[in-house]
Order: C-alpha cells, then structure tokens, then sequence
C-alpha cells in the first residue's frame, strides 16, 4: 500500500490446498471460483490450476490456486505445489477424524518447510452434514470430549471432530480457522477472504521475496534448489532393464 | 461356476505392451529431413531403458527435490535434436527445430509415411534396416507403405496351433477391416485386430451362433446402473446379488495373495466371496504350472489374465472373444501402470506380497470403470486399437501442425490437440511415437472418465505412459477449450457451450518429462490459442466437431451400407460413419460392434 499509485494495487498471491482425499478441496475451490457445487465429483488427478480474485476495501488480490490431489500416492508432489505459496489451505472433514490427523500433518509439513511466514487457513468441510446451525461456530463449544465416538445421533448429526478441539489446535499452531459448506457456500469466501487480509502487505509488494509473483522466478529457484535426489535417480535409471 | 472347462494355453497377449527388444543399437537418427522415415520407435523400449548418458543433460539438471516421483521419472530416451541444438540435423534455421515435427505419430495428414507399428510395440522403417537384423521384430517396409511381417516371438507353441488351425479355416475375406493389409500381412500379423479375427473363428463354430443377439441383450439397458450396497443386516442381500448377477459383464482385479483390487460392479462385501474363489482356482492351475487362460460357464465365459502379481478376470455375457476380453484386461492393467509404473507395483508386491492395492490406486477407479465401460459399450477404438481423427482438410490440418510447432516449448515432449475424442493434431520428438494404448488411457481419463474437465481450471497430471515407458511419469498439462471460451470468448453462444456434451470439448494436452514445466507448458497453450483463434483454426474444428461422422449416406449416397470401420494399419488410425440413425441407442451400438467384431 505504501508505495501503491494505482487506486487499487492488485496482487498475485499463490495458494495451495492440501488435505485428505474427499475432504472436499476441489469443491471449496469450485465454490469460491464459480459459486457451484457438484454432488458427487470425481476426484482430483494430480493438480488443478485456478485463478479468482478477491476485491479487498484497500486492494486486490489475485488467487493463483494450486488444488491438489489428496490421495496418498500425489502426496510426494506437494513441494512442487506449497514452495512459494504465500498461503495454504488445509483442509479436513468434520465427519471425518482420521483427516484431521492427516490436516495437522499437513500443518506440520508446512511449517517445516514451506516459505516462512506462510498464512495457513485450517478449514473443516462438509458442515452441511451437522444439524447445527451453520453459523455457530462455538455452539458445541461444551462437546469437549473431541471426536465424539456416538457418531449420528437421533438427528441426524454427522460431526465427528468438534469446533472445539480444531479450534484450539489452529490456536495453538497460529493458524486460520474455518468452519465451512462447500455444498451450501457456508464461509466458503469468509476463508479466501480471511487469507488476503492475513498476508502481509511486505509480502506482496516491493521485494518480490518468498513468493515471487506469478512463479517464474520462483521456479528457476526451486530448479536450482539442490538435488537430493541426483544419485537416487540415475540408480533407478541404470537398473532399467526393461 | 466350472461346468465345462477348457484350457488354452498361454496366452499370446496382444498388446501395445513394450517388449524389450534386442536391437541395442541407438536409434538412428533419421537423416532425410522429410521425416518419411521417423526413425525407429522400436527403440524406444531400449532408449527408455538405457541410460544413454550424454543425451540427457537437460534432465538430470532439472531434478526437483527428491521424492518418490522423482525416482520414477521416466529416464527420457534420447531426444538429441531437441535437447541438443548443436546437433547436425538441426542445421535448418534456428527457428524452426526439426526435433519435434508436425507429423503426427499417426500420421493424421501424411500420405507417405512408411513407419508401421506393430502392437509389440516396434516400429518398422527403412532408415536401419541393416541393423535390425534380430530375431524379434524385423522391418521392411516399402515405398508402397508396405507391410512387414513381424517374426514372431518365442511364445508356446501353441500359438503355431492357433494360426495353422486358423489358416485353415479362416477365410481371409472374413475380414472386415483392411483386406490389402490382411493379405499382405500374412497370417502371423500380431495386431489386436487381427487376433479378434483369428480368435473369432477358433472359438465360434460359425454354425453354431450364440443366441446373444435376441433375447440376452434385453437388460443391457440397464448395466451401467448402480448396484444397490448390501444393507448392514443383509436383508436385500438376494436381491443385491440377483441385480450383480444380471450384468453381463464383470471385471474383477484381485492380486495372486487373494485381495481383491477392483471390481465393476457391486461393493467388497457382495464380490469378496468370488474373488475368494477365483484366487483359488486361478492359484490352483497355476501351481500346476499350467495356467488357466479361461472357461465357460453356460454363455458365460470367463477369461483370465495374469500379469505380474496381479490376476485380470473377465466375464462376459456378450459373446465376445477370448482375444477381445484379453485385450481389454490388458488395458486396464495399462491402467493400472499408468497410475503406478512397473517399478511402483513390482516393489509394492515385493516389499509385501499380501499388499492392498487399494490403497495406492485410491481415486482410480473411476478411470478403471470408465474404461471398462467403454469395452462394454463397445468401443471400435479399443477393437482397433486405432484412434479417430477428427475429419478436416489437410491444408487445415497442416495449419493447425505449424502452429503448434511453433509455439512449442523447450520442455515440451508431446503436444496434442484433441477434439471431441478425437484427434486433431500431434507434435512430437521425431523418434517417439505415441502409442495408441497410452492414447486410449489419456482419452479415457479425459473424455469419459470426466474427472479432469469437471474441475475447470487447468491441470497438471502426473501420468506414466506404459507403451511409451512403463518406468516412470510424465506430466500432462490439460486445458479445455470450451470452459476457457465461457470466460474469454462470449461469441461462442452460450448454449451451445452448455449443451455440448463433454465428449465435444476441445482439449489442448502438452506432456513434459519435467514436473516443474507447468507455466511454461501454460504459456504456450495460450500462445497456440491465440495463434488458433487468429487464423482461423479454432472456428474450423468447432464447426468440424458440430458436424460430427458423416452418414454411410453421405459418403455414398443412396448405399444400403449401415456402418463400417476403416483402419488404416500403417496410421493405425480408424474411420467410421456416423452412429445414426441405424445405431444410435446403446443396445443397437452394442450389437453392431459385436458385429464388426464377428
């Protein structure tokens, strides 16, 4: 903003989303993208690329976002996917705890490797699935037992991982917390939102530091980046047979 | 389940499976600049498994960070022109690299191309003959796009039955596809096409036709629908197994330990009875080193395939033959590696032979599925193995090959457009070809499979393509047209883009062996759209894909001809009429491929 000219200083920031498969990564995508949902949808291979704005009071920000595949066999591609990314989104299933396990892994990863000071956005899907009302986000406040093993109850709920217990993870590890419906559109923006305000207004403009605007320099970067992995392949070239 | 049960033996497979071959000379770079002669595909299995040290720097500089997919990375087989600007073929101007060429691996608009392919995977030329000299696949070819006869490879013996017992009673005329080729090619022709013939006649008496036509088809309607899960306490477990059983076609994928993998249809708990049953049956022959290829069950007939650790059952009510059900197996074992590499799955089953591939192959099976279907549908891509060019002039076709030439990128390894399904344009290195099986796996993921289009956006997939190397991924850059039109172009009506069905889309696919090329892959599709779109290209393939086949009509008209499929084997390329108005509903296409089959 400092040294804005423009009426409104537009920005690329780059975003990732991780998760669990079927968390619903590609639905928060599509729901910020193109307001739609899919019942259904078929799951992600490898990655896709989409772009959305975001109109702040004070400047734009442009979503470069990465939605990745979930399934573990894609998992060693993330790097590629979070190095540079000024932000993420790690996503879980609030009927599903085991993908809350595997978010704060994600987490994990993240703050070990990915850029320093990268605004990560801790989100629970599929709220559409609990019979709460879908604002309330410390409604079952009291329900601190966590993942509450009496599954669907009379009424239909299907919340296995409380607001409580995620919340105070994403308060512990600094995180954003969401949260959200996909199907419904339920907070869907709030998180996007959220996230361009977080970023650091340093991070955007001037210094085209730990996330270079549309990657290009970010990628010859990663390329340089050493290779770990040099003596591994040409093993794996030479005992090629085939 | 066995009522009568016989056994053929080993199974000649027919694939576009790589088979190591024995030439280890490096391909020869094709000198004439015309690129009749690409130089020999054959290679490639050897190119991809030598290291060839000097012809990769490019690759081994731009290794990411280390991680399972890099140790996958398919060790790119030479590409000297490409890679290597210095190389004497590329003394022509330096702005146009001869390395990749508009000549699409299929040849969609060149008369003259004298490559053959053969489904083991080589390739026949004139540019080596001499070395070439080995036993496992011998080239000739002629300057009339002559066909060469493969020699044939050491499988049992017998094969030699198969074909002595064919060349006795099967008519060369039975052929439906290309007659000069079928009798130029002998017949110890390998291709899948031919096997379907070959098979046809070794296990139908010609008099003694199946019934499958009258009655049997009546519920086809219905065998894409959606088994019912069995309930927790079983209660409609009858009527569940009635709806599995009403099918007519069944795929299961189970691994030599008995887990199962893959089923069509129904949910683990209704199938994991038979897959018990299946493991031990299959196992049993197989521990009397005597594998059991297939047997009947009343119409029903089961055919087995094993490849690696892993058991391929079909069951097929359809009437289709051995070498048909053998083939589509195989293509989902294609699929299988596509999502895994050879390397990935031998060391899982390896590591622990009782390994649950579910797990590793999670999110496919709707790509398994959707190429199941296909067979099931019947698919003359898969009875082929040929792909479908989308028809346009040549003079647009070779205006369209220009410009992605020159838009293409360092990184780029294969650059295709594909409308529709069908294939509109192919840029590739001059020694590599693409495989019709590896094209049959990306036109499933994207075209039938939809999970790719349904995201909008672009993609970036990791894909191994095993007939091109089974070792390792490419990654694949997608975009659709249609979806990019909404938001760029509002002079495509609306509608229209709404009411085209998936199938109809244009997509623009650009393969790297570098998993870091995303944005420079991205840069150059918006280079060739904006290139398409100014010089007309883009209006020419919509309007094309509007038209859609012509009718048998239209071609001739006032002929009582209903369908027919053309391959051209040395494009390995097929054509064919409209489906309307004589084959328009499922059952009606489902009985006139079964009769193109016949």
């Amino acid at each position: 903003m400092a040294e804005a000219t423009a009426p409104k200083p537009s920005s690329s920031v780059k975003l990732v989303l991780l998760g669990e498969a079927a968390v619903g990564k590609s639905s928060l995508v599509l729901r910020f993208v193109n307001n739609d949902f899919q019942e259904n949808k078929e799951p992600t291979i490898g990655a896709a690329f989409l772009t959305q704005k975001c109109n702040l009071p004070t400047r734009t920000i442009k979503f470069e976002i990465w939605d990745t595949a979930g399934q573990e066999r894609f998992a060693s591609l993330a790097p590629m996917y979070y190095r540079n990314a000024q932000s993420a989104l790690v996503v879980y299933d609030l009927t599903k705890p085991t993908s809350l396990i595997k978010a704060k892994h994600w987490v994990a990863e993240l703050q070990r490797q990915a850029s320093p000071g990268i605004v990560i956005a801790l989100v629970g899907n599929k709220l559409d699935l609990t019979n709460e009302p879908s604002n309330s986000s410390n409604a079952l406040g009291e329900d601190g037992d966590g993942e509450a093993a009496d599954g669907e109850d009379a009424d239909g709920d299907a919340r296995k991982v409380s607001t409580a217990e995620a919340k105070s993870y994403a308060e512990d590890e600094g995180l954003l917390f969401f949260e959200t419906s996909a199907k419904l559109g339920t907070n869907v923006t709030e998180v996007f939102t959220a996230i361009a305000n977080a970023i650091p207004e340093t991070s955007l403009k001037g210094a085209r530091g730990p996330g270079a605007a549309s990657g290009t320099a970010g990628r010859t970067e990663e390329q340089s980046r050493v290779n770990l992995t040099g003596p591994r392949d040409n093993a794996s070239k030479e005992g090629c047979a085939c | 389940m066995g009522t009568s049960t016989n056994f053929s033996s080993p199974a000649s497979h027919s694939h576009d499976r790589v088979h190591a071959t024995t030439d280890q000379t490096p391909a020869v770079q094709a000198t004439s600049e015309n690129g009749t002669s690409d130089s020999m595909t054959g290679d490639r299995s050897n190119d991809a498994s030598q290291p060839a040290g000097d012809n990769q720097p490019s690759i081994s500089s731009s290794k990411g960070d280390h991680d399972r997919e890099d140790d996958q990375r398919p060790p790119l087989p030479p590409r000297p022109s490409l890679l290597q600007a210095d190389l004497p073929t590329t003394s022509s101007a330096g702005t146009k690299r001869p390395a990749l060429q508009a000549r699409p691996t299929t040849a969609i608009s060149s008369v003259d191309i004298q490559t053959l392919s053969f489904p083991d995977g080589t390739r026949g030329t004139f540019s080596t003959p001499a070395t070439r000299s080995v036993s496992e696949s011998v080239s000739i070819s002629g300057a009339s796009g002559g066909q060469s006869t493969p020699s044939r490879k050491g499988r049992g013996g017998s094969e030699f039955d198969d074909t002595t017992s064919l060349m006795s009673y099967a008519p060369t005329l039975r052929a439906n596809g290309d007659l000069a080729s079928l009798l130029d090619d002998g017949l110890s022709s390998q291709s899948p096409a031919w096997k379907l013939l070959s098979s046809q006649a070794e296990s139908m008496n010609p008099f003694e036709k199946v019934g499958y036509e009258d009655l049997s088809l009546l519920n086809f309607d219905h065998e894409f629908e959606e088994i019912d899960a069995v309930d927790q306490k079983g209660g409609n477990e009858e009527e569940v197994l009635l709806q599995w059983k009403s099918k007519f076609k069944h795929y299961l994928i189970l691994s030599s330990a008995g887990k199962p993998i893959y089923s069509r249809h129904g949910d683990q708990n209704l199938i994991n009875g038979y897959i018990g049953i299946i493991q031990t049956i299959i196992s049993f022959f197989q521990g009397a080193k005597d594998p059991l290829t297939g047997f009947t069950a009343g119409k029903t007939r089961f055919v087995v395939s094993t490849d690696g650790p892993l058991y391929f059952v079909a069951i097929s009510k359809l009437g289709e033959s051995d070498a048909q059900l053998r083939a589509q197996l195989e293509a989902l074992y294609m699929q299988i590696l596509s999502t895994l590499t050879l390397p990935t799955l031998t060391q899982l089953f390896t590591n622990r032979p009782n390994t649950d591939l579910r797990g590793p192959l999670e999110g496919t099976e709707t790509l398994l599925s959707s190429l199941a279907d296909s067979f099931t549908r019947g698919s003359p891509s898969a009875l082929l193995s040929a792909l479908e060019c989308l028809k346009i002039r040549k003079s647009q076709r070779h205006v369209i090959n220009n410009t992605l030439l020159k838009a293409r990128t360092e990184k780029l390894l294969y650059g295709l457009i594909v409308a529709g399904g069908r294939l509109v344009s192919v840029v590739r290195p001059k020694r590599h070809s693409l495989h019709p099986s590896d094209l049959q796996l990306i036109f499933n993921m994207l075209f039938e499979a939809g999970s790719v289009q349904a995201g909008g956006g672009e993609n970036w997939i990791p894909v191994c393509l095993p007939g091109f190397n089974n070792r390792g991924y490419l990654y694949m850059y997608v975009s659709f047209l249609n979806a990019f039109d909404d938001g760029v172009n509002s002079d495509e009506p609306a509608s229209t883009a709404h009411n085209a069905s998936r199938g109809d889309e244009i997509a623009i696919l650009l393969i790297s062996a570098d998993k870091e090329s995303f944005f420079e892959l991205k840069q150059m599709r918006d280079d060739v759209v904006k290139q398409l779109e100014k010089n007309g290209s883009m209006d020419i393939i919509k309007t094309a894909i509007r038209q859609g086949r012509p009718s048998t009509t239209d071609i001739v008209s006032g002929t009582q001809l209903k369908h027919f499929l053309y391959k051209s084997r040395a494009n390995v390329q097929f054509t064919m009429p409209s489906f309307s108005p004589h084959f328009s509903s499922l059952l009606a296409r489902r009985r006139g491929l079964t009769k193109h089959a016949d």
